[in-house]
């Protein structure tokens, strides 16, 4: 098919042809096309359906603002729904699917919500589907969300990345329209670091939609000429394709450039660039959006904005009729007709809402001055209007033109509000604008293309001056200025058909007045009420329509009803582009233990806890199962030898001739007595006197500790330690650093662990029991040199010690410390051994330490020390935390050995219902222990300690199952700790 | 928003935690009568002020300093940015 309404070249590049399919139907366009003005060149009108009513629509504007000409781009994973035709680059090979149908474009089904519309006015939903209440899950939301909406989603990962990025400026501009270029030539000169963005692929805003003079030569020309002097500048960045989509607090903007989207395939490179851009000044020459006028059937495709029409004749050389009217209240539409007349488009006629003389003669066309369009005709495309004389007049397609809206939109991010301009008829930036912003061209009221060019000129001045830079001197670019006059005119009210005000959510004037008469006039109501300037265009073409049709209604000004609150983004950001590179495993950072390529080549089995990857279990051949090797691991570790990487422990180094002083405070119990070459295990308490963190601090030197903290909390301790330490005890002398990536520490546990040791801890080093007894610690070499450091400490409950080296030893210690083992069979065992070790011993951890129990409950109450003060101590004696009834951690066993327990179980005294009433406590963790051979349990419950031997009911309803258990001591192995200190 | 650290200048504030009002610099004394009233107080009856407030902000992604930024919680203006321990020691603490 031809494009048989390109009627002249404009901006695109007519020389070359490339192919696009519209619904599968093939056509052709130029570079410097848009979808949308490609569609019109050949002819297409009908281009979606409406949101609510399934209205036959067409594209309506020429920009960003568009409600109506949504897409579906591209195909399979790619596939992006909503996408305004209006600004989709026409690339070759471009596919675009019309959405919101079922059938085909031509009829839709669901065209049948367009007889009902009666029904289905604002707060339809509200009223009609209240009852019966069971129905709205099953029957009505699922109806609705079918039939009501916007585009699909491919329902696949997205396949595109996207990058984010940072930039600093000492102004940022904002369009690069005639204001914005205007500003940048005045800041670019005076050596001021500038970016100048704009959402267009081709800088220089209205000029190219229009046929004015700029310093006599062609807008075009001076866009091309003025770009290619900034261009020269290095101090200044022309950002294109790229919109500001919304002004954060302290100068901070957030930008979104398109890099690929005009490409067939973006090749690898980032689809999107999200910018944060740090700007000292920004000025915003954001431009004006035009507004339509509430009419009868003013939603038929081929109606469209006036400016919009003209923009698609003068920039694209097409036409988007053959016939056109225009239906105008100010001035500006006039030029409409007259830049067709000028292309030999035909102009039937000039409707004019105003009573005045009209401002311009336009040949062939019949002007009507003092009256309005009522109603039109023409299901799929208008073909003929009627007018408020009763005048009909053919027409393929109706510009309009209610006049237009400065886009305010960033000036009221930070929750600023716009001033009604009474005579130019429309919001302009008032009030406080966010610091640093300054506002210039139409975006603040200067509508004239003179007025922009001189306001961007004064503004750049103004913002350097501010800046301390010396504007330097450029002549304001000359210009006509044109006439802009407008006098306010919203509704045809002899309309007696349906009059839409927001095409996008299928909103008309009747739902204003609903909404009034159902007492939702606040503006905000009124949104929320008929959804009135929500989705992907935010209302950019209706919200002041809609507005000042709510004040006529409820006899209000404009200025009096306001405006609902602007928030980012201005236009639609995906939600890929705030993930940027932050998606799937790359969510967040991964990090490896120091013995990961070792336990990697050892086959092992990993476990994502918190940030770390850590070998869960070390499977050997022929196991199947994960219990058989756990199993293994925690017998092999009791009856000769296990080694386990306990590096992401974690490691605070505390030094200074306080740092005992310092550690007696933020622990429970004390530190300052503790002798040089000792370790001790530590209780942390919050203020709130709940436990925070428990773990071994040794004493290396007088000055000198080492403290471990858990995983999990390695962080959050730290950041205390540090709020202890500058904010409440300023003066103490005591340092901190984190050293948990600096070590790399394992845990060697079973009797034969010194042996193994022995093999590698240098001689210099006595590690008998003697000289390096339990709780001992030291710097030692090893292997021949290697600074280390030895902790006898056990979780497990063997005979054990820790091993630290610095982390770039740690892959070879265990290395060698394997195969050191090798004539014990010493195993590696991994997180779960680990556990289940943990278990039969009775030390808490995590699932005990949860935020929510205090020392006495986990059995140390009697460590809280009362000789001193320490964070948490006071409010730790609070007597709601210590009663009669309070939770002990205990020991469980099933009564009936073969049966499992499952942690989170509730206890219940036999005899009684298993509910909240009766509930007693609850199990923490559960293994199997290999050792006695059933499983185990720890737990909380009430008076826990003097119940030893009780029968319990553990409770599971939400997995299904109770067990009776048997409360026992919690050091299911060795309780008397014999093996430890061997 | 952008915090002007007293030492580092100008830092995203991305870079920080936040923690609440600086009041958790005044911790009581252990050893007075009503201690438990007072650390009461202190734990749990902060301001949340619409308005300017004293907040403790921690440079985590950083250089570790605890600092004081008086900011007005309605405009997010940052009026004044001060290290905890200049506070603390201001406020009398010691050690």
């Amino acid at each position: 098919m031809s494009q048989t309404y390109r009627i002249g070249r404009g901006l695109v590049d007519t020389n070359s042809t490339i192919k696009f399919a519209f619904n599968d139907q093939q056509y052709t366009g130029h570079p410097g096309d848009t979808l949308s003005s490609a569609l019109l060149a050949n002819g297409i009108r009908l281009v979606g359906r409406s949101f609510k009513y399934h209205r036959p629509r067409g594209i309506f504007s020429a920009g960003s603002e568009e409600p109506n000409a949504l897409v579906e781009l591209r195909r399979g994973a790619y596939q992006e729904p909503n996408t305004r035709a209006t600004v989709a680059e026409l690339f070759d090979g471009l596919q675009a699917r019309s959405q919101n149908h079922r059938g085909p474009l031509g009829f839709d089904f669901m065209g049948v919500n367009d007889l009902l519309s009666p029904f289905l006015s604002a707060g339809f939903y509200y009223k009609t589907f209240m009852w019966p209440k069971a129905f709205w899950e099953k029957l009505y939301e699922p109806v609705i969300r079918a039939s009501a909406g916007l585009g699909s989603l491919s329902g696949k990962p997205d396949p595109d990345s996207y990058d984010k990025g940072f930039l600093h400026a000492d102004v940022l501009i904002v369009g690069a329209g005639p204001s914005g270029l205007a500003a940048a030539l005045v800041a670019g000169e005076s050596g001021a670091r500038v970016i100048l963005a704009d959402e267009d692929f081709r800088p220089g805003g209205r000029l190219h939609a229009e046929t004015m003079l700029v310093d006599d030569i062609s807008g075009e020309q001076w866009v091309a000429n003025t770009l290619s002097r900034l261009r020269k500048m290095d101090n200044v960045r022309l950002m294109i394709r790229t919109t500001v989509y919304g002004a954060f607090d302290h100068g901070i903007y957030g930008a979104l450039e398109k890099k690929t989207d005009h490409l067939a395939s973006s090749d690898g490179m980032p689809r999107q660039v999200l910018w944060r851009i740090y700007a000292k000044r920004c000025i915003v020459c954001a431009g004006a959006t035009e507004r339509s006028i509430a009419f009868g059937n003013n939603d038929r495709p081929g109606i469209m904005l006036a400016g919009a029409v003209r923009a698609y004749v003068n920039r694209w050389g097409v036409t988007p009729g053959k016939r056109v009217a225009v239906f105008t209240n100010n001035d500006d539409g006039w030029r409409t007709a007259s830049d067709l007349v000028n292309q030999g488009v035909e102009v039937s006629a000039v409707i004019d809402s105003r009573d005045i003389d009209a401002p311009l003669s336009i040949s062939g066309a019949s002007v009507v001055m003092g009256a309005s369009v009522v109603d039109t005709m023409g299901r799929a495309g208008i073909h003929t209007i009627k007018l408020s004389n009763r005048q009909t007049i053919k027409a393929d397609c109706l510009a309009v033109s209610g006049g237009w809206n400065p886009n305010v939109h960033l000036t009221c991010h930070q929750r600023g509000r716009p001033e009604w301009n009474e005579s130019q008829a429309c919001f302009v930036p008032g009030g406080v604008l966010p610091d640093g912003m300054s506002v210039a061209g139409a975006a603040n009221g200067a509508l004239s293309l003179s007025a922009a060019l001189s306001s961007g000129i004064d503004s750049a001045s103004l913002t350097l001056q501010s800046l301390s830079i010396k504007p330097a001197s450029v002549d304001t670019p000359r210009a006509d200025d044109e006439s802009t006059r407008v006098s306010a005119f919203w509704h045809v009210k002899e309309s007696t058909k349906r009059c839409w005000i927001d095409l996008q959510n299928d909103v008309t004037t009747k739902d204003i007045v609903v909404s009034h008469q159902d007492g939702f006039r606040a503006v905000e109501h009124l949104k929320r009420y008929t959804t009135l300037g929500m989705a992907t265009d935010q209302g950019k073409t209706s919200n002041v329509l809609g507005l000042a049709i709510m004040a006529e209604h409820a006899g209000k000004s404009i200025q009096e009803t306001g405006t609902t609150i602007f928030r980012p983004p201005y236009t639609p950001v995906p939600m890929g582009a705030f993930a940027g590179r932050s998606r799937g495993k790359d969510f967040r950072p991964t990090r490896k233990t120091p013995s990961h390529a070792w336990a990697e080549a050892r086959g092992a089995v990993f476990v994502e806890t918190g940030n770390w990857l850590r070998a869960q279990w070390f499977p050997i051949d022929g196991e199947t199962h994960w219990r058989e090797s756990v199993d293994r691991e925690v017998t092999q570790t009791r009856n000769s030898v296990g080694i386990c990487d306990v590096s992401t422990l974690g490691k605070i180094d505390v030094q200074g001739k306080d740092a005992g002083e310092f550690l007696n405070r933020v622990y429970a119990n004390t530190f300052a007595t503790l002798a040089v070459g000792k370790v001790r295990y530590g209780i942390m308490l919050r203020e709130d006197g709940i436990l925070m963190d428990d773990g071994t601090t040794a004493r290396l030197g007088e000055n000198h500790f080492v403290m471990t903290t858990t995983t999990a909390n390695a962080v959050g301790v730290f950041r205390h330690m540090e709020f202890c330490r500058q904010c409440l005890w300023p003066n103490l002398d005591v340092q901190l650093i984190s050293a948990t990536e600096q070590w790399a520490q394992f845990a060697v546990a079973g009797p034969n662990a010194r042996k193994l040791l022995q093999k590698v801890v240098d001689a210099d080093t006595p590690i008998d029991n003697e000289s390096f007894p339990f709780m001992a610690c030291g710097e030692i070499s090893i292997c021949g040199g290697t600074p280390g450091r030895l902790f006898r400490i056990s979780f497990s409950g063997e005979l054990a010690y820790e091993i630290a080296v610095p982390t770039r030893y740690g892959n070879s210690m265990m290395d060698a410390l394997i195969k050191a083992g090798e004539e014990f069979q010493a195993v590696p065992y991994g997180t779960e051994a680990l556990g289940v070790m943990r278990i039969e011993k009775g030390h808490a951890a995590g699932n005990e330490l949860n935020g929510q129990t205090t020392a006495a409950n986990i059995g140390l109450g009697r460590m809280v020390s009362k000789k001193k003060d320490s964070i948490g101590n006071t409010l730790s004696e609070r007597e709601g935390m210590n009663t009669e009834n309070d939770l002990a951690l205990v020991g469980f066993m099933p009564t009936n050995k073969s049966v499992s327990l499952s942690a989170g179980a509730h206890f219940v005294s036999k005899g009684n219902e298993a509910n909240t009433e009766n509930d007693e406590g609850w199990m923490t963790s559960v293994a199997y222990s290999p050792s006695l051979e059933c499983s185990i349990g720890l737990g909380f419950i009430q008076r826990g300690q003097d119940r030893m031997g009780d029968i319990v009911i553990a409770a599971d309803p939400l997995r299904g199952g109770t067990t009776e258990v048997e409360i026992v001591s919690p050091h299911f192995i060795d309780p008397e700790g014999e093996r430890l200190r061997g | 928003m952008i915090i002007h650290h007293p030492l580092l200048g100008p830092r995203d504030a991305a870079e920080f935690v936040y923690l609440g009002d600086a009041s958790l610099i005044n911790r009581p004394d252990a050893s007075a009568d009503d201690a438990a009233e007072q650390f009461y107080e202190y734990q749990y009856l902060r301001d949340n002020v619409a308005g300017e407030m004293r907040e403790l902000w921690y440079h985590e992604q950083g250089d570790r300093s605890w600092l004081v930024v008086t900011r007005n919680t309605l405009t997010h203006e940052i009026s004044k940015v001060e290290l905890a321990r200049d506070v603390a020691r201001a406020n009398g603490r010691d050690r």
